[in-house]
């Protein structure tokens, strides 16, 4: 526990493996979730869903609903309380371009599943019978919801989303060099719809406070973004409303933008004065938020050698006829390859669906998937191992950001190590060369690339005489390990042993932070967090050295030494004062510190940040009856410095296993006669099971990045990126079958 | 009150059971379409108990019920009358150190393991755990990731579910 | 989920008699409970049966009555199916989770009801759940729909593992009602969809399974049961098979053969079964009978690869079931 305050050289805690600090709480049932807070006098509401996908509502009866005893209200369209009627005091912190979706706001549906009332009863039981009993007719239209038949459609978004860079604009001639390149791949590839679904299903609780105010306990990774919105939408001060949310059971990106149940919640709990509980069904989670699937074609060029002469990467992705949804699908394949001739485009579709949002490194996992099974089929073509092929089209700079170098890139580690621990030295290249008993067996392997960001965000520190050290923001931990891993760097910082440590998040009434989202937290949070701390501490050691006989008279703070409770003189240790002496000396009931930390922008104009992986799979494939199984994975993962190795194995476990799910099972089926998702549960949505996972091994190798003061650059996404690849690659080598279309199921295979 | 040869409960009475809760024995009036999910996360403040999909398509919802894991979703409360049932939220008393406020030790591994990210499918896990050793069939890594397969963990914490299930068949996490 | 009245039966013939119209018995609940919440069944009453004394398992003669009331874990894990009928046991632990298998009861497994996406969505139009409405899975997404004995009414498929291997095992059911005790046999259980897709199975209103029997095990060596799903566990067949042989000699004196996931019941051709008698048990010949199977079969569709599918799967059964190397349970890799 020894922290030389002007350095973050020497770590007692961070860096090494830590129990979740959160987990006591969880494995006792104790940890309470948006949709477990209680309030007195509580009314439960249920969600009616529309049963078309586009038209208008010509008829609601609720009256059967509302006679049900104990049924307090039936919110439609037609009786909605007023509210903002302006859909910009909708669009929330991350929305994209458009005009956001107002749930009730009139008649018009305008994608399946769309809410058209909501049921408030007393009682849970009672809101959803009542809520089969609202009678509602339809004026049907025709949806459109097949991207394939509105491909030629697809338009260049006339505004930008934030945050999401639009592709970069062509160089060389990519289309030239192709046609006269050596060694041609083409293909079309495509990734099914996906669901996030977390396993808890969105839910808002809204207590009405006696004074008025509103504390709202809202799924969401990050409550500041629905402070913003419940205050904009319902016209309210923002001292009026405390949004809370300390634990989320998973979001994935699905708890990114507040979603329409905090919206009728809010209504209901206004109009009826009194506290209420909107929790959506599982059903209902295909409702909102989906990974809208992309059609992708590739085209590569090469010489002999396997270096790269042309590179063209086009994607369509659908998005609602309401919003713009952008992500950056294409991008990828200029960042990770060096090549004169590179095209990338992207272009969106209207769909008659929900508008599309973030799931899990959005865009990477569907654009690597495509361009890393492309650079297999090259490595066919050319005869090259594919780690070889990487290696020799390997980008020592962004060529989508002018040349920019990156601030760091173990990748090539990554490709050693993984190697190594996977034994891809064995591999005979051949497809369908190598097998165990009847099952053929593939190896496959893929890059993984995710951008690697800070956010402006703010936290607070505060020390008591008592010897604790609180700190917090409003971010949320959504299983990713930001309680433990913010525990963590106030101990180092302060020299503070853990169980000294207070971190509290998801309030709004703690210093603003933005959405767990991006794999950004641990930077953003993390350095705002060891900035308060250090303010902290430079507060302590003024007082300290302004105590009577002070042991620090005279003494520079670079010279103090944080450690075990006390400051302590660099290369004087018998010099010291304990933390609890300094404050009940100074007769103070606490030193507090608000910082605020952001990106480097000196940092960020010199250099292009990313994280990287190789990804290794190993598949057993049945060949009669296409049965597969990935019996292995190897993921090594380039991120800069891990802060505590054990919750960060498990967020890239985490992203394999969801890579896994999109490779091989994860697939919302529209049907585009009604544009509905027909399998919307999860006995027909297959998500991986615990049988479905095998032997999965995490490698961080060793990676020194400056762009922020911890050196970390998020985890996140980057262990899904590339697993859907690795596996497809894998399938290939087992089978000889390129399959480019996801998921992998077994009628692809026979 | 035996209901057996009684006439039908209409659709409006609340019926009377009793259930023993984490050792609590408790007197209940029900209506009949409540489920025992239901009733112990929005009547008895026992939300440890989650509701992930409420159809038995996740295993969110388990719980043991006479020290047999089943889901709660698909339970009526009122066909349990007189039944036994352990939540999560009295796991750490069928531990072997009863009184001393200690986990239960699958509690212990799961921590240890790091088996869980969010949080949410934790109950879940840790009652299909304990319902898996007090099975008696798996024994193998195979065997425990089938019978465990009736939980679905979103974050991906298979692996360690398992190391923890094992560890703690092993005599481990005490 | 609906309003409904409540009565808890204490023997069978109160159970019988509280029946009438819009009723329902209710054991396990894994099924109907989930169906209530989607307002697929709407049930006026539900008649509790879980008091009733019909969860015993015991020998019958030469073969074995399973109470309709033993859950599907304690029918898996009863030491005289595991010996007797381990295709059963095999077939039982194939499906749906270790939770569910421990509430739901062998009468409600017979009773499963189908879980074609449309069926479960009362947006959309269902001829089983609204008569006359229309099928909307007919040209829609029919990835796990029918190949066998399907009708311009319906595709849907019957749901269950354990009615399989009751089928190959040509189990009895029995059952008790308004008109008294009667036994029926497993291929007559179940019903093909034709133009009353309503209607699961033969069972008249107000009868209720009291038991199911076992005929004397003939099948406890040569048999399988593989299931081909979309995930290595908890989800249900696109494809299985239940196979069993009874040798005499190297020739197969008998053969049995059931398919699930492609058809509205449990799937038997006896002419396929009788192709293998009499013969060695060679690739050659199972491939003949799985031929004759697929030769019936009409895709959707989206289902088309079911068809191969099931050519393979009864091959690859026939091939497991022949050598006596069922496939394991946990072991996914198939045998």
């Amino acid at each position: 526990m020894t922290q030389t305050f002007s350095s973050t050289g020497r770590d007692t805690f961070v860096g090494t493996p830590r129990s979740r600090i959160d987990g006591p709480a969880k494995v006792t049932g104790l940890a309470k979730y948006a949709g477990e807070f209680a309030a007195p006098g509580l009314a439960y509401g249920t969600v009616v869903s529309s049963s078309i996908a586009k038209g208008r509502i010509a008829a609601i009866d609720s009256s059967a609903a509302e006679a049900v005893p104990g049924v307090l209200k039936v919110i439609t369209h037609e009786n909605r309380p007023r509210t903002a009627w302006r859909d910009k005091n909708f669009q929330d912190a991350v929305a994209p371009p458009g005009s956001p979706f107002r749930a009730l706001y009139d008649d018009l549906i305008v994608y399946s599943g769309q809410p058209v009332a909501l049921v408030v009863a007393e009682d849970f039981e009672t809101a959803r019978y009542a809520a089969s009993l609202v009678r509602i007719s339809y004026e049907r239209q025709e949806p459109v919801t097949d991207l394939k038949a509105v491909r030629g459609d697809a338009y260049d978004p006339p505004m930008k989303r934030e945050g999401i860079k639009p592709p970069p604009a062509p160089w060389g001639d990519a289309d030239q060099a192709f046609g006269s390149a050596p060694i041609r791949v083409q293909g079309g590839y495509s990734m099914a719809n996906e669901h996030h679904n977390p396993m808890e299903p969105h839910a808002t609780t809204v207590v009405v406070e006696e004074d008025g105010t509103y504390t709202v306990y809202d799924k969401i990774q990050g409550v500041s973004n629905s402070h913003q919105y419940l205050v904009n939408v319902f016209g309210l001060k923002p001292d009026q409303v405390r949004v809370l949310n300390p634990y989320l059971g998973g979001g994935f990106g699905s708890g990114l933008r507040p979603q329409y149940q905090a919206f009728l919640a809010m209504l209901a709990a206004q109009e009826l004065k009194r506290s209420v509980r909107v929790t959506l069904t599982r059903d209902q989670m295909w409702s909102f938020t989906y990974r809208g699937e992309a059609l992708q074609t590739i085209a590569l060029g090469a010489g002999p050698d396997g270096r790269l002469a042309a590179l063209r990467h086009d994607a369509v992705q659908g998005t609602s006829t309401f919003e713009d949804y952008q992500e950056v699908i294409v991008n990828w394949s200029g960042v990770l390859y060096r090549c004169d001739n590179v095209a990338l485009t992207y272009r969106v579709a209207k769909l008659d669906t929900a508008t599309p949002g973030d799931m899990r490194a959005p865009g990477a996992v569907t654009g690597v998937f495509a361009i890393e099974t492309a650079m297999d089929e090259l490595a066919y073509a050319t005869g090259l191992d594919p780690i070889e092929l990487r290696l020799r089209n390997y980008a020592e700079s962004d060529a989508t950001a002018q040349g920019k170098p990156f601030g760091s890139k173990e990748l090539k580690s990554c490709f050693t190590q993984g190697a190594e621990r996977f034994g891809w030295a064995k591999r005979d290249p051949e497809p369908r060369s190598m097998r165990d008993g009847r099952e053929l067996v593939g190896w496959g392997v893929a890059t993984g690339i995710w951008e690697s960001m800070m956010m402006q965000s703010s936290a607070i520190a505060t020390l008591t005489p008592d010897g604790r050290l609180t700190v917090g923001n409003s971010t949320g931990d959504i299983g990713t390990g930001t309680y433990t891993i913010l525990t963590q760097i106030a101990a180092d910082t302060l020299g503070l042993p853990m169980d000294a440590v207070t971190t509290k998040l998801g309030d709004t009434r703690l210093p603003e932070a933005p959405v767990a989202g991006g794999s950004w937290t641990a930077a953003s949070s993390g350095t705002a967090v060891m900035k308060a701390c250090r303010n902290v501490g430079e507060q302590v050691f003024k007082l300290a050295r302004a105590m009577e006989n002070s042991p620090l008279a005279n003494v520079d703070v670079d010279r103090a030494v944080f450690a075990d409770g006390r400051i302590s003189v660099a290369g004087d240790p018998g010099r010291s004062v304990s933390l609890v002496e300094v404050l009940q000396a100074a007769r103070i009931d606490k030193v507090e510190a608000v910082e605020q930390a952001g990106p480097d922008k000196d940092f960020n104009q010199k250099y292009e940040a990313y994280t990287h992986s190789a990804i290794f799979a190993e598949v057993k494939v049945d060949e009669e009856l296409g049965q597969v199984r990935v019996t292995r994975v190897v993921s090594a993962i380039a991120a800069g410095k891990v802060l505590n190795p054990k919750t960060a194995r498990s967020q890239i476990l985490g992203g394999v296993v969801m890579g896994i799910g999109s490779a091989l099972e994860e697939e919302s089926m529209l049907d585009h006669r009604i544009g509905r998702f027909m399998n919307h549960n999860l006995g027909e949505y297959h998500v991986p099971v615990n049988a479905d996972i095998y032997d999965i091994d995490v490698i961080f190798v060793d990676e020194e990045d400056k762009a922020n003061p911890l050196g970390v650059k998020g985890l996140g996404e980057i262990g899904i990126v590339g697993a859907a690849a690795a596996i497809t690659n894998a399938v290939f080598h087992a089978t000889g079958k390129r399959v480019r279309d996801l998921p992998i199921t077994i009628d692809k295979l026979l | 009150m035996r209901l057996e040869n009684q006439p039908p409960v209409s659709a409006d009475t609340p019926i009377g059971i009793t259930l023993t809760i984490n050792g609590q024995r408790r007197e209940l009036q029900v209506t009949p379409w409540t489920t025992l999910l239901d009733l112990l996360r929005e009547r008895l403040d026992l939300t440890g108990t989650k509701k992930g999909c409420d159809h038995g398509q996740c295993g969110a919802c388990t719980v043991l019920v006479n020290g047999t894991r089943v889901n709660s979703c698909l339970t009526l409360a009122v066909m349990k009358d007189g039944a036994e049932i352990t939540t999560v939220e009295g796991l750490a008393a069928l531990g072997d150190r009863a009184g001393s406020n200690a986990l239960h030790p699958i509690q212990e591994a799961f921590i240890e393991h790091d088996a869980f990210q969010c949080g949410y499918c934790t109950p879940g896990q840790l009652c299909s755990s304990v319902g898996l050793m007090n099975e008696g069939h798996a024994h193998t890594r195979d065997e425990i990731r089938e019978a465990m397969s009736g939980n679905i963990c979103r974050c991906g914490a298979y692996t360690n579910i398992v190391d923890a299930i094992e560890d703690v068949m092993q005599g481990g996490a005490r | 989920m609906n309003r409904f009245d409540y009565v808890r039966a204490g023997t069978v013939a109160e159970a019988v008699q509280a029946f009438g119209a819009g009723a329902r018995f209710i054991a396990g609940g894994t099924n109907l409970i989930d169906l209530m919440k989607y307002e697929v069944e709407k049930p006026g009453r539900l008649i509790d049966i879980t008091r009733l004394p019909l969860d015993r398992i015991e020998d019958q003669g030469n073969g074995l009555r399973i109470g309709a009331l033993a859950t599907n874990a304690k029918v898996a894990y009863d030491d005289r199916v595991a010996e007797r009928y381990p295709l059963l046991r095999n077939a039982i632990l194939a499906g749906a989770s270790a939770q569910l298998r421990n509430a739901a009861s062998t009468g409600g497994n017979l009773l499963q009801r189908t879980r074609c996406y449309y069926f479960y969505d009362v947006a959309t139009p269902c001829n089983k759940r609204e008569p006359g409405s229309g099928c909307t899975a007919i040209g829609g997404m029919n990835r796990i729909h029918a190949i066998f004995g399907t009708s311009e009414h319906c595709i849907a498929t019957h749901p269950s593992d354990m009615c399989i291997a009751l089928a190959a095992l040509e189990a009895t059911v029995q059952v008790s009602g308004p008109q008294g005790d009667r036994s029926i046999p497993f291929s007559e259980f179940h019903r093909l969809p034709g133009d009353a897709p309503e209607q699961d199975t033969n069972l008249a209103p107000g009868e209720i399974i009291v038991a199911v029997d076992l005929p004397e095990s003939r099948f406890p060596q040569h048999y399988t049961y593989l299931k081909l799903r979309d995930r290595l566990s908890y989800a249900f067949a696109l494809v299985s098979v239940a196979a069993a042989l009874e040798f005499d000699g190297d020739r197969v004196k008998t053969a049995r053969l059931a398919l699930g996931g492609v058809a509205h019941k449990p799937w038997r051709n006896r002419e396929a079964e009788a192709l293998l008698e009499g013969k060695p048990a060679t690739r050659q010949s199972f491939q003949a009978a799985a031929d004759l199977i697929v030769a019936e079969a009409k895709p959707q569709s989206e289902n088309g690869f079911k068809i191969d599918l099931a050519r393979r799967a009864i091959v690859r059964g026939l091939e497991q079931a022949a050598a006596g190397t069922p496939q394991s349970l946990s072991d996914k890799r198939i045998q």
